[in-house]
């Protein structure tokens, strides 16, 4: 199998790599980086546990050939906390008791990240479609949609 | 499985090596790439090229030209495709929209293709580096296609006179039990003075409701001037079965949703 060149950044990262033509960024990202945040879960689109950020963009990893990313910068759940500081959406995420297996929660907060980068102040329905792509087979959703409009308020008092 | 990536500045080039056999072309991988991780053998190369174009879409004299790269996502945000937003909005969740291009919609088979249903309901031309075709002809001949679709080109229709409604069970990103587009005019007494009905998972493509079109010419959009069509509109289906729904499902509701469209 051809080895192709893939650059992109990762969390503000250069990585430069070699890979099989073909390879998912999925598994671009858990097998040959390291970076395990990115889950897979059905490697067919449905779960969204595999879920990253391409240039700011909302993209399922699995679905998506690493090759098609060179030249974008990527964000994964691993990249949010700052400084040991977790990110305002992990910490609501921990302190709703919005994630039980977990298996869910680095998509979920990535689905979440993108909708509060473009939405400040979302609405209960506006959390609802931004994560419609995402499922969690534990939580019953409604702690995780309190955990985005609590890391929503937390985001705006601290700009105000 | 293995899967090789070939990826070419031009459509030309992507054309020439979309013939060698296993080879499909990668629009934005959501259901090729799904079947090759589901282990479809079918799948041995992809092709895909970075022509600028496939990116572009024009408006001019009410005239719209979308590249068969543009997602859905780009679509719904785009200022003068307003008209559009709902059909395109209607196609998976947001990371599925930011991937699926107008063009794999087109190849989607049932119970996906709900924009190609928009598409067809507004007439619209699929477009290829050998010319143009009407999108029926290109639905219909869509398994031995082996060219790269380019673009899709059609004509605004006036406000209020395209309408989209598709059906399902989860909200707001569940699959079709069925989709449908309509355009309509309307004569100067409020009688339909023509009607193009497009149906989705009514057949293992989008399909036009010819029956159901020409019962509606001349009547008035009324639960009496639309009963005819009603009436008409499974004539021709062969519905699919799914997990979703099943096909006798799927042909009863029709007529209750079409009227609601209808009549919305
Ligand atoms: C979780 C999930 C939910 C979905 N929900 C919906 C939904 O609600 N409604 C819906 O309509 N669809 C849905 N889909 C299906 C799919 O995302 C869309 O139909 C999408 O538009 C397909 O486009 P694509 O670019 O991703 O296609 P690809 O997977 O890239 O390609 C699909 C097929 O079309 C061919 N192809 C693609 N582009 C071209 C081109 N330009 N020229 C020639 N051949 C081409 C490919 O070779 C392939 O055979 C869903 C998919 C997933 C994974
Ligand atoms: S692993 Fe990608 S959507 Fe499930
Ligand atoms: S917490 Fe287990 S899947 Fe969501």
């Amino acid at each position: 199998m051809a080895k192709v060149p893939v650059q992109f950044t990762l969390n503000g990262s250069e990585k430069a790599e070699f890979i099989d033509s073909g390879t998912t960024l999925l598994n671009a990202l858990r097998d040959k980086i390291g970076d395990t945040s990115p889950k897979g879960g059905c490697h067919q689109g449905t779960c969204g546990a595999c879920s990253v950020i391409i240039d700011g963009e909302l993209r399922l990893s699995c679905l998506t050939l690493a090759e098609t990313c060179s030249g974008t910068a990527i964000t994964t759940t691993s990249g949010l906390a700052e400084g040991g500081v977790l990110h305002p959406l992990q910490r609501a995420f921990l302190d709703t008791f919005a994630t039980q297996c977990g298996f869910c929660t680095p998509g979920m907060i990535m689905a979440a990240k993108v909708l509060l980068d473009h939405t400040p102040n979302p609405t209960r329905g506006d959390v609802v479609e931004a994560l419609s792509g995402n499922i969690c087979r534990c939580t019953g959703y409604e702690p995780i949609i309190q955990a985005v409009l609590t890391a929503a308020r937390s985001n705006s008092q601290n700009a105000a | 499985m293995a899967l090789a990536l070939q990826t070419f500045p031009t459509v030309k080039d992507a054309n020439a090596a979309l013939k060698t056999a296993g080879t499909r072309y990668l629009g934005g991988g959501t259901l090729v790439v799904r079947a090759a991780n589901e282990g479809d053998v079918s799948v041995s190369g992809l092709v895909r090229s970075t022509d600028p174009t496939l990116l572009a879409i024009t408006v001019a004299d009410g005239k719209i030209r979308i590249g068969a790269s543009v997602t859905m996502a780009a679509i719904a945000r785009h200022p003068e495709l307003g008209t559009l937003a709902k059909a395109a909005r209607a196609v998976g969740g947001p990371a599925v929209r930011n991937m699926a291009t107008v063009g794999g919609n087109l190849f989607a088979p049932a119970p996906y293709g709900d924009f190609a249903v928009a598409l067809l309901a507004l007439d619209a031309t699929v477009g290829t580096d050998d010319g143009e075709l009407p999108i029926e002809t290109f639905l219909a001949g869509r398994d031995d296609s082996h060219a790269i679709v380019t673009s899709v080109a059609f004509t605004l229709p006036k406000a209020d006179g395209f309408r989209f409604l598709k059906v399902s069970r989860i909200k707001p990103k569940g699959v079709s039990v069925l989709s449908i587009a309509t355009v309509l005019e309307q004569a100067a007494d409020g009688t339909v003075s023509s009607a193009r009905i497009a149906l989705g998972c009514m057949a293992d493509r989008p399909i036009r409701a010819r029956a159901a079109e020409k019962a509606l010419k001349g009547k008035s959009l009324d639960q009496g001037g639309i009963a005819a069509a009603l009436a008409a509109s499974t004539e021709g289906t062969t519905p699919i079965t799914d997990p979703i729904a099943s096909a006798w499902y799927r042909a009863e509701v029709l007529p209750v949703h079409l009227g609601r469209l209808l009549l919305s």
